[in-house]
């Protein structure tokens, strides 16, 4: 293959790692903190996409529509936590996945309701709608660019939160010494509900960034969800280092399977037999990396202190 | 005199069994994604179907009908336990309503063999239309092949020579490369499948820049079309792209937006199809739901018409197999897509059109430029044993 061609394809598998990254962050940081298992999590990611698409269309800037998506999805996070969530805190593992699913039911059959069964349109901003010359003959969309971009300042910026700012300390707290915390005058409640509406605005982040390059319709948010949570078992669940490096790797690890694969089975197998066999092998890549990460590491690469 | 008495007691019999068969709706059990991905085309396909109930106010031929409908949310086995509740509980007389070939795999030859009529307003799988065919399986839209086929005769006959192809791995993804070479004739220049549900094809996409081609044809039904498009736009590869009408459909048009316009696509339907039946049924459907039908409308509601025309035959007596199923054969109904009628393996001969996507403000739509293949019969036809 060339080697422009596989540059290429590494960018697509990073650009892919970066947004279930935005997932995976989320969802591991809730679980870390509260032994939650939020199965909803895809939810916020399709209200971010749905309120992105409907206010950039209303106004005609996509802005304007990532802005509505990130303080919809969290609006909505924090009120799911203050209604059910809070309820589950105390429960089993099975009770939390029950409900959190009928969550999903609630709010796909919500949006079908209030928004029609049809996938909605979401152009990315005038501005970043073409290809970008990264290196002669390598142009890349630079939207993708753009999500790789915001995806590292995420990264970085909850670095900073999580290990260097006060709410950061507390959370880091209260996820191994929760009585201790709540015994020094910090209200725990609140700093649940503020880590369950992160969580939220992160996935409402993803979706609607995501949403310009797919479709944004009823049940997207089960579709990445799955992935989601093999990143986490990958990274370890409650790390955000872990996080990252689980999503990177299954994002550059699909990308790759699914072109290397069909390559070499090209080789001995006529084109036909060997894309279908390909294409089977790649769509097994990443559950075949996650066992193997599991046979090496049970708890995952950077299983979070005190889990 | 006894002949008479006789005579007239059997006409009072069968009176009665008339009242009787007319007091108790024929049930038909529609099984369709009514929720989650794909719900678009599950609720095109009822709302089509639906809209032909409506129009003969709660009938379809005359006989008062029960619909039941049911979500299978895309999946087999939720699909096949509906089928199965359908069959040993409801006892319905027919079943409709499946979109995806999987789903259809898993619950037709169930359902047929216990001898429910089955007519499918979508999903055609080869293996339903070849050996696996069966006296009481139907299809009224197509064989999954159909559609692709034209595109590989039209692209054949356009000229170009090294198409980059690409469809999802399962089984109307590998009907749909197999019909498309079928008629394109010669070798494309690379085949690619997919994984179902796939939504990035940023790595599919950069192959096709490397590749060389002069064209690509996709068959990516539902969301996946539309990732796939709006993705193609953004990268400036700019090789035309050709495809069957799944991912140019008025359900998903408006959501792929101008990346789609100018594009070039086969469908055995359109809106702007000239019969008395099309305009009817395109304006009946504005009016009820206030959006354009698109094709699995178009299914749904000749689904329920064919039903309709076979209802009518028999008076109702579902029965009454083999006359019901004869009456089926005989598509005697108006399709809205123009001359219809079934080969001997229950799929349709019908003509499949070139269309080209067109802005007719506010909405882009389809505008049917001219037929790619004339009374065209699907492939397995000579496998079937009927």
């Amino acid at each position: 293959m060339p080697a422009l061609l596989f540059v290429e394809q590494v960018l697509n598998g990073l650009q892919f790692g970066v947004m279930l990254f935005l997932m995976a962050a989320g969802l591991t940081l809730v679980f870390g903190i509260m032994r939650l298992i939020n199965l909803a999590h895809g939810s916020f990611y399709m209200v971010g996409a749905y309120l992105c698409a409907l206010a950039a269309g209303a106004s005609g800037s996509f802005l304007l529509g990532l802005l509505a998506g990130l303080a919809g999805a969290a609006l909505v996070g924090a009120a799911v936590e203050f209604l059910v969530i809070r309820r589950l805190y105390d429960r089993d593992h099975l009770d939390q996945v029950l409900a959190t699913f009928g969550l999903i039911l609630f709010f796909n059959e919500l949006v079908k309701i209030l928004f029609g069964p049809r996938p909605l349109l979401l152009d990315p901003p005038a501005l970043l709608s073409g290809a970008v010359e990264l290196l002669p003959g390598l142009p890349y969309p630079a939207y993708r660019l753009a999500i790789i971009g915001v995806g590292i300042a995420v990264a970085l910026g909850l670095y900073l939160l999580i290990r260097h700012s006060r709410l950061g300390m507390i959370i880091r707290a209260g996820a191994t010494h929760r009585e201790i915390v709540a015994a020094l005058g910090v209200n725990i409640r609140l700093v649940y509900t503020l880590v369950f509406g992160l969580g939220a605005l992160l996935a409402g982040l993803a979706g609607a960034m995501i949403g310009p390059l797919l479709s944004v319709q009823i049940g997207m948010g089960e579709e990445i969800l799955i992935l989601t949570f093999v990143v986490i078992v990958i990274g370890g669940i409650g790390s955000i280092k872990g996080a990252l490096v689980g999503a990177l790797l299954v994002g550059v690890t699909d990308t790759l399977a699914r072109v290397l694969l069909p390559l070499a089975f090209g080789a001995f197998l006529e084109p036909s037999a060997a894309a279908g066999v390909a294409a089977s092998l790649a769509s097994m890549m990443i559950y075949i990396v996650m066992a193997l990460v599991l046979v090496w590491r049970p708890h995952g690469l950077f299983p979070a202190e005190g889990a | 005199m006894t002949t008479k008495l006789l005579a007239g007691a059997a006409l009072a019999a069968a009176t009665i069994c008339g009242a009787v068969q007319a007091a108790e709706p024929v049930k038909i059990g529609m099984i369709t994604t009514l929720s989650g991905g794909g719900s678009s085309l599950g609720v095109d396909v009822r709302d089509g179907f639906m809209l032909a109930v409506e129009q003969e106010g709660g009938t379809l031929g005359g006989q008062a009908v029960e619909v039941l409908i049911e979500d299978d949310a895309r999946k087999p086995e939720k699909a096949k336990s509906i089928a199965t509740r359908f069959q040993k509980s409801d006892r319905v007389d027919i079943m409709t309503g499946i979109i995806w070939s999987n789903l259809a795999m898993a619950v037709v030859p169930q359902v047929t063999r216990a001898g429910v009529f089955y007519v499918s307003p979508n999903a055609g799988p080869s293996a339903l239309a070849g050996k696996g065919c069966h006296e009481n399986y139907f299809n009224v839209a197509w064989q999954n092949d159909n559609l692709h086929e034209a595109m590989g005769e039209y692209m054949k006959a356009e000229g170009f020579k090294k198409p980059f192809i690409l469809a999802p791995n399962y089984p109307a993804g590998k009907d749909s490369l197999t019909g498309f070479k079928r008629f394109y004739q010669g070798a494309p220049l690379a085949e690619v499948y997919t994984k179902l549900g796939q939504k990035d094809y940023a790595a599919e996409i950069a192959q096709i820049r490397a590749s060389g081609a002069d064209s690509v044809f996709f068959f990516l039904p539902g969301g996946m079309g539309i990732a796939f498009l709006k993705q193609y736009g953004q990268s400036g590869v700019g090789l035309p792209v050709f495809g069957p009408a799944f991912s140019f459909d008025q359900g998903i048009l408006q959501a792929v937006g101008d990346a789609a316009l100018g594009v070039i696509n086969t469908s055995q339907w359109n809106k702007d199809l000239d019969n008395a039946a099309n305009k009817q049924f395109v304006a009946a459907f504005q009016t009820k739901y206030g959006r354009l039908p698109s094709l699995y409308a178009s299914q749904g509601y000749d689904a329920a018409r064919l039903i309709a025309s076979a209802l009518e035959a028999v008076g109702g007596e579902v029965s009454k197999a083999d006359d019901f199923r004869e009456a089926l054969k005989a598509a005697d109904f108006e399709s809205v897509r123009g001359d219809f009628a079934f080969g001997a393996n229950h799929h349709p001969i019908q003509d499949i059109y070139v269309r080209k996507v067109v802005r007719e403000a506010p909405v882009l739509t389809n505008q049917t430029l001219g037929v790619a293949l004339k009374d065209h019969r699907d492939a397995y036809a000579a496998d079937c044993k009927l």
